[in-house]
């Protein structure tokens, strides 16, 4: 029994949600393989050979991979998959697009978000944003599930010297053409990798408010993020957002300004160690899950904690 | 062109669910139901792209318990033409639901089928993905716009990192995402309308699909409860509790 987890990289690099992934395959019991499929791919193949608990690197090599579209990608999993008894990926946007055309076109189930291996076929996710946790067990003879990359602490990123081997491509058109990308570029730590968040709701008001957020951020050395609302309003882009639907995050510090706490939003962010809310209604939900609440007006609030925390 | 809409009766977004005491599930007795509000996102869609000449007729899909009824109705009421419900008291997972949509898609030969990216009860966000496997079509998940040309989609997609694009070939698999549209609100005069809108209903043997389970439920539980904290007096108070009590900063 083997276990085929797919690397999430950008041909150069692993993506730290990878290394989660990695962790959990590893509890399935088996060998682990990394898969890394892109186009000059090689530093990330070699990236992966240093993982620590990896078995073997399969390395597939083509133009069709470059951007980890769901038609090529899952057609050379189906084609891997012989050799697994399992195969795992992070549950980031990737990882859900893919994974669910691998398991249906191999005739076997999902499942998505797992937060625990109970073990070889029976595992732990969240249903309801969270608000209950599901017991699953799995007959079919492929396990195919995503991971939460914050249930499961990341695989030592060196110390592993795994063989890296090339694959043979399926060839297939699958209908889909990659035109392009608008990556948010922030010199901010990404939110799923931070250590704090800060994160700002429809209190805000504007996207332009979101300053004040950006100023605290600056001297925690902080992620931003964002709920629904805020996203929704325009005020900040739609990769902020930390939620049901969003980023699932579980910083040490996790600060809500302007948040009023709906379920879909706890449900993305109720596992931080730390939970500050500030918000000028005191019956906020989110006074429920914080562990530090400040009732004031954020406008006033932000600017003197940014000054507070130079002090 | 005709478009496929699927849609989940689930809890309401707004209802604070239970855990059954037994573990066996959560409690979904007299509660409110209503659609899965990625699949309104869909319904929208749809009838967007019918308004603006660019989709026939929209056939929309339930399936599940004769409930869903009412959830087909409230697409009928949005602008979908006719329903189709796949009767099941059975629980009806992704690949299930795929096989059985896929089944329709046979039937009814749709150019485009549009689906919400996710059910918010058991947050799976397979089944579109699962659906274009089985039809072996291209899949526009997570959408947040739709383009449809001559003979090809463009979709504007929602990922970890910010926005991509895509190009798809037609026939093809839609998910919506939130930001895609903003569904309305039926009216009166088209809610009353809607009941007069047919809805053919088949199950699962029709369509020759085995519907049967494939996942295992052992036990359902809540989750760790966290309990509410201190409110401090102050932001000062607040910062010198994260250093010298939480030390988080």
């Amino acid at each position: 029994m083997a276990t085929l987890v797919i690397a999430e990289h950008d041909n150069q690099s692993l993506k730290a949600a990878t290394l989660n992934a990695v962790t959990a395959a590893v509890a399935l019991g088996g060998e682990v393989h990394l898969l890394v499929a892109g186009q000059n791919a090689g530093p990330a193949a070699q990236a992966a050979a240093k993982v620590a608990g990896i078995a073997k690197v399969r390395h597939a090599e083509d133009a069709s991979y470059a951007h980890g579209l769901a038609e090529p990608l899952a057609a050379l999993v189906v084609k891997l998959a012989a050799d697994y008894t399992a195969i795992v990926a992070p549950a980031t946007t990737t990882g859900k697009n893919v994974l669910p055309r691998v398991a249906a076109l191999l005739d076997v189930a999902q499942l998505s978000e797992v937060v625990a291996v109970v073990s070889a076929d029976t595992f732990v996710r969240p249903i309801y944003a969270g608000n209950a946790l599901a017991t699953v067990q799995s007959k079919d003879p492929v396990k195919v599930l995503t991971v939460r990359g914050t249930a499961f602490e990341a695989a030592a990123a060196e110390g592993g010297s795994a063989a890296v081997e090339a694959v043979a491509i399926p060839a297939v058109g699958g209908g889909s053409t990659f035109i392009d990308q608008q990556l948010s570029k922030s010199e901010r730590p990404e939110l799923t990798a931070a250590r704090i968040i800060v994160s700002g709701g429809r209190g805000m008001g504007s996207g332009d408010n979101f300053k004040l957020i950006d100023a605290v951020a600056d001297k925690l050395g902080a992620a931003v993020g964002a709920s629904r609302a805020a996203v929704d309003a325009g005020f900040v882009p739609n990769d902020l957002q930390v939620g049901q639907t969003g980023k699932i995050v579980a910083p040490d510090l996790y600060v809500a300004v302007g948040i009023s706490g709906a379920i879909q939003h706890l449900a993305g962010m109720k596992d931080s160690k730390v939970i500050v809310a500030i918000n000028k209604d005191e019956e906020a939900p989110i006074f429920q899950v914080a562990d530090y609440g400040l009732v004031a007006d954020l406008f006033q609030a932000l600017p003197e904690l940014a000054s507070e925390l130079s002090k | 062109m005709k478009v496929l809409v699927a849609v989940k009766r689930v809890v309401d977004y707004n209802v604070k669910i239970r855990v059954k005491a037994d573990c066996t599930g959560v409690d979904i007795s007299n509660v409110k139901f209503s659609m899965n509000p990625f699949d309104e996102i869909a319904v929208e869609e749809a009838v967007r792209l019918k308004e603006a000449g660019k989709a026939g007729e929209i056939v929309a899909v339930s399936m599940g318990p004769a409930a869903c009824q009412d959830t087909l109705r409230t697409a009928l009421a949005m602008g979908a033409d006719r329903g189709i419900l796949v009767t099941s008291d059975e629980d009806l997972q992704p690949l299930a639901v795929a096989k059985l949509l896929r089944a329709i898609v046979e039937r009814e030969k749709p150019g485009l089928v549009i689906l919400g990216k996710q059910a918010i009860d058991d947050d799976s966000n397979q089944t579109g993905q699962m659906l274009a496997a089985l039809l072996g079509w291209p899949q526009g998940t997570f959408a947040s716009k739709l383009t449809l040309e001559a003979d090809s989609a463009t979709v504007l997609r929602e990922i970890d990192g910010g926005l991509e694009t895509v190009k798809l070939t037609m026939p093809a698999v839609i998910t919506s995402d939130l930001r895609l549209n903003e569904p309305r609100y039926a009216s009166l005069p088209n809610i009353m309308k809607a009941k007069k809108k047919p809805i053919d209903t088949l199950s699962p043997a029709e369509l020759g699909v085995d519907a049967a389970p494939r996942l295992v439920t052992l036990k359902v539980e809540e989750p760790a409860k966290r309990k509410a904290g201190v409110k401090v007096g102050s932001v000062a108070d607040l910062v010198d509790r994260l250093k010298n009590e939480a030390k988080v900063i």
